[in-house]
């Protein structure tokens, strides 16, 4: 792999960028692998990731049924923050967010991070409560955030009309060095560095069976041909329950439309991500001057990538009351995506029923934000059995009531 | 758009006018149950990629429960029936074999 730097676009730019390589290459599926990484979103890249270079397995193959991070990777609204609840989430969350802050520079790939800050509105007494438990709970966990005043939130964000008549702004919990960064970049980024470690990312290869022996993974059946593996990771999101199906077990999980949409573009007008739960919306403006725009999941089980029209008319219909000046804006587009929801609203990371398989899923809605720590536990139980950062995220935690509820404090989908 | 028809006041409504209430005919496991069928019970589900089937309330209308049979995969509704009931009527069941060749009620458990 050729190092991207300034000198290398000055280089290129004297032969007419002709000397730029392939990103990543695109091989034929080998007969067995050490491990597979069945989806190739930032989950399944990342996870591959770290388990070459913090565990030096590289024989390792990532199955992709589409295209690269075309699954919730690329549809997500990339918002990236860890001011969680619970102590298992803050972990992970804030290891995760600490990773993305020099990822860049570790893929040799701009991922632009941009920690230009999250505030999560308390638009009602009982969140006033709730945000400010949030930030002494941050505060224990070694998470940097803090619950401000109406005038620092309008300070903050001089567009956000402070005083809507039925949910003024009462406060906000505020994390200076969350942020977003570019979601496609993230999985281009990874697959790039995986297929330089020797990696095989392989596009266009959909599994359809799982095969085992005697208890335990051996490999799996694709449109590409039946591959062996040693371990299995399954890291499909919204698809978890299929994949699961196929190695013989069921799921805490249901799969649900997500959707978002983006305003024409505009000039800057606002450097902060805003969300407000109350309403269930919540916007940022990307870099080519789009208001990213999200809200809520849709209520009945889905895998269309479609969602309902009056979710959409919902989330924007009370942003239009908090962000008076977007009223005139066109849509531009809107898309949707399919997650992977758990009761307690946190992840599944865990062994599974079938030996030697693992899976990594029930992000639901806020996944895109954990991808490089999801990635560097998931890779550490695969590699060792064990993980510190997913202990707590294990299947077996429903049975045993041990939930991470997390559906309080992220009320909304991000 | 989802249009769904209530089996109790026989409205035909969009999806706006009910509200989903999640997976339709768990065996409901209770005191004296073994910890994998209660926790089957409550967690452990279907979520098909295809057929499901599943509880909604007339929310905006009649106010009342009932049952639809629906493709997760495409928002084909099959038809909607009474909630008072353990398993899909036939009528129903034929219609999805119809239509989803191959398919069985309950092949999954
Ligand atoms: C509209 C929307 C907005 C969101 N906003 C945010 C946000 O602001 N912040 C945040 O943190 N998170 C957000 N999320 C959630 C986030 O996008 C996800 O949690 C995260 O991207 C999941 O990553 P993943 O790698 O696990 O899944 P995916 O990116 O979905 O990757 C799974 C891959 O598996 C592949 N696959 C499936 N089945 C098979 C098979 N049989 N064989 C081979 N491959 C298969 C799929 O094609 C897919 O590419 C949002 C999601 C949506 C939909
Ligand atoms: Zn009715």
């Amino acid at each position: 792999m050729k190092r991207y730097s300034a000198f290398a676009v000055a280089r290129e730019a004297f032969r007419y960028h002709m000397g730029w390589e392939r990103a990543w290459a695109s091989p034929e599926p080998k007969k067995k692998y050490d491990a597979i990484i069945i989806g190739a979103g930032g989950h399944g890249l990342a996870t591959a990731y770290y388990l070459g270079k913090n565990h030096g397995i590289t024989n390792v193959a990532i199955l992709e049924k589409g295209w690269l991070g075309g699954g919730n990777t690329g549809r997500n609204t990339t918002i990236i923050r860890s001011n969680y609840l619970q102590d298992p989430s803050a972990a992970m969350y804030e290891k995760s967010r600490s990773l993305y802050e020099t990822l860049s520079q570790d893929l040799n790939y701009n991922i632009m991070f941009s920690p230009r800050g999250v505030m999560m509105l308390a638009q009602t007494q009982h969140e006033v409560r709730g945000y400010t438990r949030t930030a002494h709970a941050n505060a224990l966990q070694g998470v940097d955030t803090e619950f401000i005043s109406p005038e620092r939130v309008k300070e903050l964000c001089p567009i956000m009309n402070i005083e809507g008549p039925r949910y003024p702004v009462l406060g906000a919990l505020w994390q200076p060095r969350a942020g977003t960064a570019r979601h496609d970049a993230v999985a281009w980024g990874l697959a790039r560095a995986c297929s330089a470690m020797g990696m095989d990312v392989i596009q266009k290869c959909e599994v359809t069976g799982i095969r085992q022996e005697g208890g335990k993974v051996s490999g799996v059946t694709t449109n590409r041909g039946d591959i062996a593996c040693d371990k299995l990771g399954i890291v499909v999101a919204g698809h978890s329950g299929q994949l699961a199906e196929m190695a013989g077990f069921r799921l805490p999980i249901e799969s649900v439309a997500l959707q978002a949409l983006v305003s024409e573009p505009i000039k800057p007008c606002m450097d902060v991500v805003v969300m407000a739960n109350t309403v269930h919306g919540y916007m940022s403006q990307s870099d080519k001057g789009e208001m990213v725009i999200g809200g809520g999941a849709d209520g009945f089980n889905n895998y269309t990538q479609r969602g309902s029209f009056h979710h959409i008319e919902e989330t924007v219909r009370a942003l239009c009351e908090t962000f008076p000046v977007i009223n005139r804006l066109k849509m531009l587009r809107q898309w949707g995506g399919i997650v992977d929801m758990t009761g307690d609203r946190s992840p599944i990371l865990s062994k599974t029923p079938l030996g030697n398989c693992f899976i990594n899923c029930g992000w639901g809605t806020g996944g895109f934000k954990a991808t490089p720590g999801s990635g560097w536990g998931f890779a550490e139980l695969m590699a060792k059995g064990q993980s510190p950062l997913c202990d707590e995220f294990s299947l077996d935690r429903f049975k045993e009531g041990r939930f991470i509820d997390e559906s309080v404090a992220a009320g909304v989908a991000h | 758009m989802l249009m769904l028809t209530c089996p109790n006041c026989g409205v035909t409504g969009e999806e706006s006018e009910f509200a989903p209430g999640g997976e339709a005919h768990l065996k409901r496991h209770g005191p004296g149950s073994s910890d994998e069928e209660f926790h089957a019970y409550l967690f452990a589900k279907e979520n098909p990629r295809g057929v499901h089937f599943e509880r909604w309330r007339h929310a905006n209308g009649c106010g009342k429960w009932f049952h639809a049979a629906r493709c997760t995969a495409t928002l084909e509704v099959f038809g909607t029936y009474s909630a008072q009931t353990t398993e899909p009527p036939k009528d129903i069941k034929d219609k999805i074999s119809a239509k989803r060749p191959g398919w069985s009620w309950r092949e999954v458990e």
